[in-house]
């Protein structure tokens, strides 16, 4: 078969062709994928709950808005009410802070009834291999001061700023960004356990 | 099927995309802090030059001229988000690694180049096979540059760790990937004079 002219026709068609069969494929293998997608993320956030709370049976989620000063609502957290046998045996609070060193890091906390914590893992960075992921608990023992603290008592702050952390060699602004995740974590959670005593209105979304 | 050995093994070293060719450097110094990763991005990008090459060479007497670049990048996006979509489902923890590297791999010189220069002007097997050399070719040079960064940077390999302590942590960053890429060329020039 000759080559095909370049004439604006033949192009035209071509290309649509060819962009219409790909679509089509592309189409395909999303909905294939989609289904295993969720779930691969439901499953890691699922693994990460029951790391942090450990004994996890089955978890309510809701969120929780941060509020500034005035009352304006900034931001919201996730909060992760774990249940064992019907009982809630810890809160795990998905927590955040944007200045880590390649940006945003997401913190998941797990706390007992009493408000100290159990466990925390880092959900999602993407500070330098090597030297800021060493946040991940398989990588270094960064992660691992925070295990059973009572941030009430605690200065979660590294060394360097006159707190009681540990940063890792070389990668304090990891750290830092870590602990104001923690504190940012621990804050909300109080706050909300307040208002909820209060008879606050945070009814649970299911 | 000489030359169809010769056509796989050009890849390997004598026309090794990475090494000699000196193309798709970007993901091959942003990776490659570990041999894992090295070798994820390899094998992705190998995927993706596999199938666009035959795909390429099989529309090769449709797609004219002047529309071939558009045709060819509207291909290899097709199979980049394939292997994305894939990587994401099924293995989510090496994709969250590589990130953002892989949707990039549309717009690596290498694969494009081959489309280019070898599957519009030959036939489908000698198109797929040229397209495995290199793909290989590129993640052999990607895994021993990530095997020699994570030696040097973290003391380990394929995330065993064989030495307690942090390693030069040179090797972890940018600057240590630019060396061991120059060491790794001068090396392969020898190695490819010294064959001719």
């Amino acid at each position: 078969m000759a080559k095909l002219k370049s004439t604006l026709p033949n192009m035209v068609i071509v290309l649509g062709l060819i962009a219409a069969v790909t679509s089509l494929l592309l189409a395909y293998v999303y909905t294939i994928t989609k289904e295993p997608i969720e779930q691969a993320k439901l499953q890691k956030l699922n693994a990460a709950i029951g790391e942090v709370v450990p004994g996890l049976n089955n978890f309510k989620e809701y969120k929780v808005a941060q509020l500034a000063e005035d009352g304006s609502v900034i931001d919201s957290l996730t909060f992760y009410d774990v249940y064992k046998n019907d009982e809630i045996i810890g809160t795990a609070v998905q927590s955040y802070d944007k200045g880590g060193f390649n940006g945003l890091i997401k913190v998941l906390v797990g706390f007992d009834n009493t408000g100290e914590i159990i466990k925390s893992l880092p959900l999602e960075q993407a500070e330098t291999p090597g030297l800021g992921d060493k946040l991940e608990r398989s990588k270094s023992n960064f992660a691992a001061q925070f295990d059973g603290m009572n941030p009430s008592e605690t200065n979660i702050k590294v060394k360097n700023d006159g707190g009681q952390i540990d940063a890792i060699t070389a990668a304090t602004i990891s750290s830092r960004a870590y602990c104001r995740a923690i504190q940012l974590a621990y804050d909300s959670y109080t706050t909300n356990k307040q208002t909820n005593e209060e008879g606050g209105n945070d009814e649970p979304i299911e | 099927m000489m030359s169809q050995l010769n056509n796989f093994t050009k890849g390997l070293l004598k026309e090794n995309p990475l090494l000699v060719l000196v193309l798709g450097t970007c993901p091959a110094l942003a990776v490659t802090t570990s041999a894992m990763n090295g070798l994820g991005m390899g094998l992705a990008t190998t995927f993706v030059l596999l199938m666009s090459n035959i795909f390429i060479s099989l529309l090769k007497n449709v797609i004219a001229d002047n529309i071939r670049i558009p045709a060819y990048i509207v291909v290899i996006a097709t199979f980049v988000t394939v292997v994305d979509l894939m990587m994401k489902a099924y293995i989510p923890d090496l994709h969250a690694q590589l990130g953002l590297f892989i949707p990039l791999i549309v717009v690596n010189c290498i694969v494009l180049g081959r489309a280019e220069a070898f599957a519009s002007k030959n036939n489908v097997f000698s198109s797929a096979v040229d397209g495995l050399g290199m793909g290989f070719g590129f993640t052999l040079a990607l895994v021993v540059l990530g095997s020699i960064r994570e030696i040097l940077g973290s003391l380990s390999i394929f995330g065993w760790k064989f030495a307690a302590g942090d390693g030069a942590l040179l090797f972890v960053l940018a600057p240590g990937a630019f060396i061991c890429l120059g060491f790794l060329m001068a090396l392969t020039n020898k190695l490819v004079k010294k064959n001719k």
